[in-house]
């Protein structure tokens, strides 16, 4: 699906930033999950709560983006739109993925204390609270189109960096 | 898609190495991964298969300092070149922000080499890129080996838009930041005009 940003650059806000991670908070306490995981669909990290130290995110991002767009092959092979939820089952731990608005990738991580089923409804909420985050965030994306750190970068800055 | 975080104050965007099976991208991110700070880069992933042969991707994140303070982050991929990989490569395209293409300097390698250029091009394309204007650099891989192509019959074949081009031996490291700052500095001057 095209996002309604006609850019090539998603830009995020603390605004929104806080919105996102106080969703994710929830989220984790409401499914009992150890940790939950916001990614976008190119497998950049947006936010994350609960045991993160215990994992590598930018890897799990990156897996997670890749595990959502092979299973998206898979679907329109088969003639689906998406698989819009993944479950891994382990011997312990168990991920649920899932996609926000065809753009954003929900990952929960849970094991015996909590439940499938617990975690499916509680992640049906939490999308629904993301894709309104979302949409703010397109909004303030078209209204200021201009004057971000972006547009003043000069050809200095960029080679500042090789130096 | 590039990704501006202003409350982590952090730039991150996607690079991918394409070009044809064998061709050296993988090792590019190797010699990346072992010259780097291990503060200024993650782990590399690579989903292979039992004969070293990328599956679905390498994945290695590095950071490149500060820019305004913003820390900036490239996320850098390679796409299996093996031609029956195809719907992977698709994949691994999506959100691209620039691409380094690294062709295989052996002459016996310039079909492969046009091939997979060619269909580099058509893919950017179903992604909705324009890949004539997608920032792109050239990297002239394996310079070491005797039957070589030189630049000059390279640039003819494959390097008509006139983009940065780097003669590279990746297995030595020779080459590979160059190329690498290469493409960074197109895909941030890219990004800095906004939309394409
Ligand atoms: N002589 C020489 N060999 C190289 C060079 N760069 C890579 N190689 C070797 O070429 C072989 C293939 O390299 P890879 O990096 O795995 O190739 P690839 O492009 O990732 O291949 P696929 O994953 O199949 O697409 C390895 O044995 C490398 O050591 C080079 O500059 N010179
Ligand atoms: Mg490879």
């Amino acid at each position: 699906m095209v996002s309604p940003m006609n850019q090539n650059r998603f830009i995020l806000h603390e605004k929104e930033y806080n919105e996102f991670q106080s969703v994710l908070k929830k989220l984790l306490i409401d499914s009992y999950a150890k940790v939950v995981f916001l990614v976008d669909k190119n497998g950049s990290l947006l936010s994350s709560a609960g045991e993160t130290g215990d994992f590598d995110t930018t890897s799990l991002a990156s897996l997670a983006a890749g595990n959502i767009a092979a299973t998206g092959g898979l679907a329109s092979l088969i003639g689906e739109k998406e698989f819009s939820i993944l479950f891994h089952e382990g011997q312990r731990d168990n991920m649920h993925i899932s996609l926000v608005d065809n753009r954003l990738i929900l990952v929960v991580v849970f094991d015996g204390r909590s439940s499938i089923g617990l975690v499916r409804l509680r992640v049906r909420r939490a999308g629904e609270e993301l894709g309104r985050i979302l949409k703010a965030v397109d909004e303030t994306a078209e209204r200021e189109e201009e004057g971000g750190v972006i547009e003043e970068l000069t050809e200095a800055d960029i080679e500042s960096l090789f130096k | 898609m590039s990704f501006i975080n202003y409350s982590s104050r952090e730039i991150n965007c996607k690079i991918v190495y394409y070009g044809p099976g064998l061709c050296g991208k993988t090792t590019n991110l190797q010699y990346i991964f072992r010259r780097m700070n291990p503060g200024d880069r993650g782990k590399m992933i690579s989903l292979a298969t039992e004969t070293e042969r990328t599956l679905f991707f390498d994945f290695l994140p590095v950071s490149m300092g500060e820019i305004r303070g913003f820390k900036t982050r490239f996320h850098l991929y390679t796409v299996p070149g093996q031609v029956f990989y195809d719907a992977s490569r698709r994949l691994i395209l999506r959100g691209v922000d620039g691409v380094v293409f690294c062709a295989d300097s052996q002459i016996t390698r310039m079909d492969s080499n046009l091939e997979s250029f060619d269909n580099l091009r058509i893919n950017l394309r179903e992604q909705g890129y324009d890949p004539d204007r997608i920032p792109l650099v050239l990297q002239y891989n394996k310079r070491d080996v005797n039957s070589l192509a030189s630049v000059s019959e390279l640039h003819a074949l494959l390097n008509y838009r006139n983009v940065p081009e780097f003669e590279a031996v990746a297995s030595t490291g020779v080459g590979v930041f160059e190329t690498l700052k290469g493409i960074i500095k197109l895909v941030l001057i890219d990004l800095k005009k906004g939309g394409r």
